[in-house]
């Protein structure tokens, strides 16, 4: 153990909520305002760095623990802590606040002065409840980081997004909130479990997974986690929220919500489903699957079919997203680290290619493809960017997406080879749209006086955006970045399933959901 | 032979007695007050209460029966009448400027919300049914008189008409079912039923079912439970708001103290029979409460209803009858009063900021609230947030403790319904932020008129409660658990 003597974690928990104090106080300073989020979000990316520094990658369990607590009576205490699962979801979320923020630049210019702040101040505290849920080992605590990301998502729509953004907010709350609601009766019934076994409240995740949870218990609680984080993901068909949302918000928001936000589902899905109900995990997956490829050809196809760009980009991202959720539901190795794995890459993938999809419609007022075309001719350096991250985004070797799909596929492949193959057919459909996007739009003639007069990629745009292509680049040729630290905590994860199924689950036990009192 | 005369413990019950004594000397001192100078008079009400929660504090570790046996003062009574006090205390703070803005009779009308407080503490330390009986009968007929205080408005006047007809009407309900009890066990105290009951079990006659079963609809009544919360929402609507306010936490409070001697002491031998009927009621009352204030967009209605919604979670607590369930409703009822004054309050400030006389009564009165009053904005969206239960605020740990102990007596199929509602009342809680964060004012120019300081401190004590209270729980739940832990005699 080479832990740091003082609460790292939580300071990296809190240095935003520290942030968007600060820059509420600056609200009569947009410039100061502005410069103050970016350096908060810049120096949580460097305490990121420095806990992956500190973090012990042949240890599974968590580290760097801080336990406080808080609501006696009920066991409830804030307990937070890292361990390979969570260490590559809160990078990616310290590494998409500062993109975000920054990309936010021109939009806060066109804000008053104190509603920029109020912008920077729902973003910061935002960033500060993402990273609650992935390092919240205690269930309340991490119910409670979960809803609350609710707030600021919902101002940051409601308040800044495009013509429809009440009804996408007002959408995206409700359907969010319903689909986790049951996830709190799930936890609480967890813990009483917990109460009637040991007479100990508890909602510390490390002593639940000890719990025996009869198979009938399991199968419902299941449901009700997975109906929260497949809405979240989203998992076709409870993804309708997504293109009101996506497509309404602004685009520093979209970013977040489908570089990060989507990723909290992948995320519980692991952390929590697995461990906790291997056996009803085996039984539904079919289901799941089922759901996943549909939702994969869904996505695909009706990606291909779009005219708007900022639509087709978040198809791609809800086809993306059911994959991962598929490969996490093989339940073996090589689908969790394959979902680790290109959730980090689709993380940065879909929110670069947001940006640079924003950056287009800023330049030219408009999101239909159809207004493009040539824009190589003008835009060389934007185009060669946009291109990379398109590469990226649907797999080719050497580019990040290359690793991630290909371990969630063989993940996939040992468990249900039919899903295996539609995903891939979903894969082939994906590399058809990115294309057809990137020809409709910059190549051809390059006719429009619009289009002509569009500018270059700014050196202030391409500081924004490099630094995810290098990563994009590193994690395509040297994936063990990613996938070594996670190994020692997968494993923990299956072996822990593992034997809990054998526990539960015989040849017997198939069919003993119909009595709820077999164990 | 000897007559023995019980001594009479008045510091048991000293906070009531500050609080009707101060009612009194505020009723006098108004009559040498000129009438502009009567707004005044708030400063000694509120010091009175203060006073009265200062002796709570005093009287803390106590267990006392006092009076003949008549009433109790201990953990359980205690905590409660914090609660109505913190309740009055932020109604007293909102009257200050809307008293006198709406022409209230203002010597009349503190000293009937300082009678209607005593009231209300004397039913929650009340053990005797005629304690009870008289001590709800003093908080009604106070509330009766400041529902109908507002003359120039033919609203209020015909919302007191309503409260008075349904209130008398509920409480021959509840007279009658107190005549049964007394009529079985022969004897008033809520002690003896129980051990009544105790020797005869479930074999009881049905005369005591037939009691328990009236008293409930009495008690249903004056808690706003599903099918007895009719006239909620036009009482509600009429009475002047900071009473509204006042009664809409205080009244709660006392019903579900009485309700809760009554059910887990008195009648705790017929506990599998009443589990049921509470839980039914509670189902319905979360249910109906929500749906019906999906539809308004008169926001004192909307409130209406959704403190009937809330009456309804409550009482899930008080089904559970466990210490985690009486627990649950201690810290719900006591973070409710900040909620929902504080939610009535900014409705009073909204009324300053417009001109009809029921300006801020209406969803679009609310409309750009946030452009220019961003504070004021600021609080009632933390409150409606609270409301629905959205963590990290006061509201979402509320609901988490009741479920808690829901699932805990084996409810689930209760506490399901109850998260299921929460998801319903955000559609109407969020209706509200829609319209003071992202909806334009128009129509009327804004009246750059200020607020009153004691109305904004009183906003601000119960926004910044609910954020407090969310994060910072242990500081109460360790007085809630204490309490209860004397309570069930563990």
């Amino acid at each position: 153990m080479n832990q740091p003597g003082f609460p790292l974690l939580s300071i990296v928990l809190f240095v935003p909520l520290v942030g968007a104090v600060l820059v509420l106080l600056l609200r009569n300073n947009r410039a100061a305002a502005k410069a103050g989020a970016l350096t908060v979000t810049g120096l949580e990316l460097i305490l990121i760095g420095v806990l992956w520094g500190f973090f012990d990658r042949h240890q599974a369990g968590l580290q760097f623990v801080d336990r406080l607590v808080w609501i006696e009576p009920l066991g409830i205490s804030y307990l937070v802590g890292v361990d390979g699962v969570s260490l590559w979801f809160l990078f990616l979320t310290a590494f998409l606040c500062p993109v975000a923020v920054a990309s936010s630049w021109r939009f806060l210019d066109s804000l008053p002065k104190a509603d920029a702040s109020w912008f920077l101040f729902f973003l910061l505290v935002l960033e500060t409840g993402v990273l609650g849920v992935f390092a919240a080992a205690d269930l309340v605590l991490f119910y409670l980081f979960w809803e609350a990301v609710l707030i600021p998502a919902y101002f940051l729509i409601g308040r800044w997004g495009g013509g429809r953004r009440v009804y996408a907010a007002v959408k995206f709350f409700l359907y969010t909130m319903a689909g986790s609601v049951l996830m709190l009766v799930a936890l609480i019934s967890l813990a009483v479990l917990h109460v009637q076994h040991t007479g100990v409240w508890t909602f510390d995740l490390t002593a639940l997974v000890d719990l025996p949870i009869p198979w009938f218990a399991q199968l419902w609680l299941f449901l009700a986690f997975a109906l929260a984080f497949a809405v979240k993901a989203p998992l076709w068909p409870l993804h309708t929220w997504l293109p009101d949302a996506y497509g309404e918000s602004p685009a520093p928001v979209t970013i977040l919500l489908a570089g990060i936000l989507s990723k909290m589902g992948v995320y519980g899905l692991i952390r929590f489903c697995l461990p906790l109900f291997p056996d009803a995990v085996a039984f539904i997956r079919p289901w799941i699957w089922l759901l996943a490829v549909i939702g994969i050809l869904y996505g695909s196809l009706v990606a291909l079919s779009q005219r708007d760009m900022k639509q087709l980009v978040a198809y791609a991202s809800l086809a993306h997203m059911n994959l991962i959720v598929a490969g996490v539901l093989a339940a073996n190795a090589q689908g969790i680290q394959g979902a680790l794995l290109q959730s980090v890459s689709h993380g940065l993938t879909i929110g670069i290619l947001f940006l640079l999809v924003d950056l287009l419609e800023v330049r030219r007022g408009t999101r239909l493809i159809a207004e493009y075309g040539g824009l190589w001719k003008n835009m060389p350096r934007f185009g060669s960017l946009f291109l990379i991250v398109i590469m990226a985004s649907i797999g080719l070797p050497g580019l990040s997406g290359f690793p991630g799909e290909f371990t969630l596929l063989v993940g996939i492949f040992q468990e249900s080879t039919a899903s295996a193959i539609f995903a891939t057919v979903g894969i082939v459909l994906g590399a058809w749209y990115m294309l057809n996007l990137f020809r409709q739009t910059f190549t051809g003639p390059l006719e429009r006086a619009e289009n002509r007069a569009m500018p270059d990629l700014k050196r202030r745009e391409a500081a924004l955006i490099l630094p995810a292509v290098v990563l994009m680049f590193v994690i395509g040729i040297v994936p063990n970045l990613i996938l070594k630290p996670t190994h020692p905590t997968v494993d923990h994860l299956l072996n822990l399933a593992q034997e809990r199924r054998v526990v539960w689950w015989d040849e017997s036990g198939r069919y003993a959901w119909l009595d709820p009192n077999q164990p | 032979m000897e007559i023995s005369i019980a001594p009479l413990n008045l510091l048991a019950i000293a906070p009531q007695i500050v609080v009707s004594v101060t009612a009194l000397v505020v009723l006098l001192v108004g009559l040498f007050l000129p009438e502009e100078h009567r707004g005044r008079i708030a400063w000694p009400s509120l010091a009175g209460v203060l006073i009265a929660a200062g002796l709570l504090y005093y009287l803390w570790d106590r267990n006392d029966l006092t009076l003949s046996a008549m009433l109790r003062t201990d953990g359980y009574s205690l905590f409660l009448n914090l609660i109505i006090l913190i309740a009055a205390a932020l109604a007293i703070l909102f009257s200050v400027d809307y008293a006198g803005r709406v022409r209230l009779p203002r010597t009349e009308y503190y000293s009937l919300l300082l009678l209607s407080t005593t009231g209300m503490m004397l039913m929650t330390a009340a053990v005797n049914l005629i304690t009870l009986f008289l001590a709800l009968e003093m908080l009604s007929i106070a509330l009766y008189v400041l529902v109908g205080l507002n003359r120039a408005e033919q609203r209020s006047g015909e919302a007191a008409i309503k409260y008075l007809v349904l209130g008398a009407f509920s409480s021959g309900f509840l007279l009658y079912g107190m005549a049964l009890v007394y009529g079985q066990v022969g004897s008033m105290a809520l002690d003896d039923v129980r051990v009544h009951l105790l020797s005869t079990g479930s074999q009881s006659p049905v005369l005591l079912w037939l009691g328990l079963g009236l008293m409930l609809i009495g008690f249903g009544f004056k808690v706003a439970l599903v099918p007895f919360h009719m006239w909620t929402p036009d009482v509600y609507q009429g009475a002047p708001t900071s009473v509204t306010a006042f009664m809409s936490a205080g009244t709660k409070v006392a019903g579900f103290a009485a309700l809760g001697r009554v059910t887990l002491v008195a009648f705790s031998g017929l506990q599998n029979v009443w589990i049921w009927v509470l839980a039914v009621l509670a189902a319905l009352t979360m249910t109906i409460g929500n749906l019906a204030a999906l539809r308004q967009t008169n926001l004192k209605r909307m409130l209406a209803y959704s403190s009937i919604a809330h009456a309804g979670y409550v009482l899930v607590g008080l089904t559970a009858a466990n210490r985690t369930g009486l627990d649950a409703v201690f810290f719900y009822l006591f973070i409710y009063a900040f909620m929902n004054t504080g939610a009535f309050a900014v409705l009073i400030a909204a009324h300053r900021l417009g001109s009809s006389p029921v300006a801020g009564e209406n969803l679009d009165d609310l409309a750009g609230l946030a452009e220019h009053r961003p504070w004021l904005a600021a609080a009632m969206a933390l409150l409606m947030f609270s409301l629905t239960g959205v963590p990290p605020l006061a509201g979402f740990l509320g609901k988490l403790y009741l479920f808690s102990a829901a699932v805990e007596a084996g409810l689930i199929w209760l506490a399901i319904l109850g998260v299921l509602n929460s998801v319903v009342s955000a559609y109407y809680y969020l209706r509200v932020v829609v319209t003071m964060y992202m909806r334009d004012k128009k129509g009327a120019e804004v009246v750059p008129a200020p607020l009153c300081p004691a109305l904004q401190l009183g906003i601000a004590v119960a926004a910044i409660a609910t954020v407090f209270w969310g994060l910072w729980p242990a500081s109460i739940l360790n007085l809630v658990t204490i309490t209860t832990r004397s309570f069930f005699g563990g």
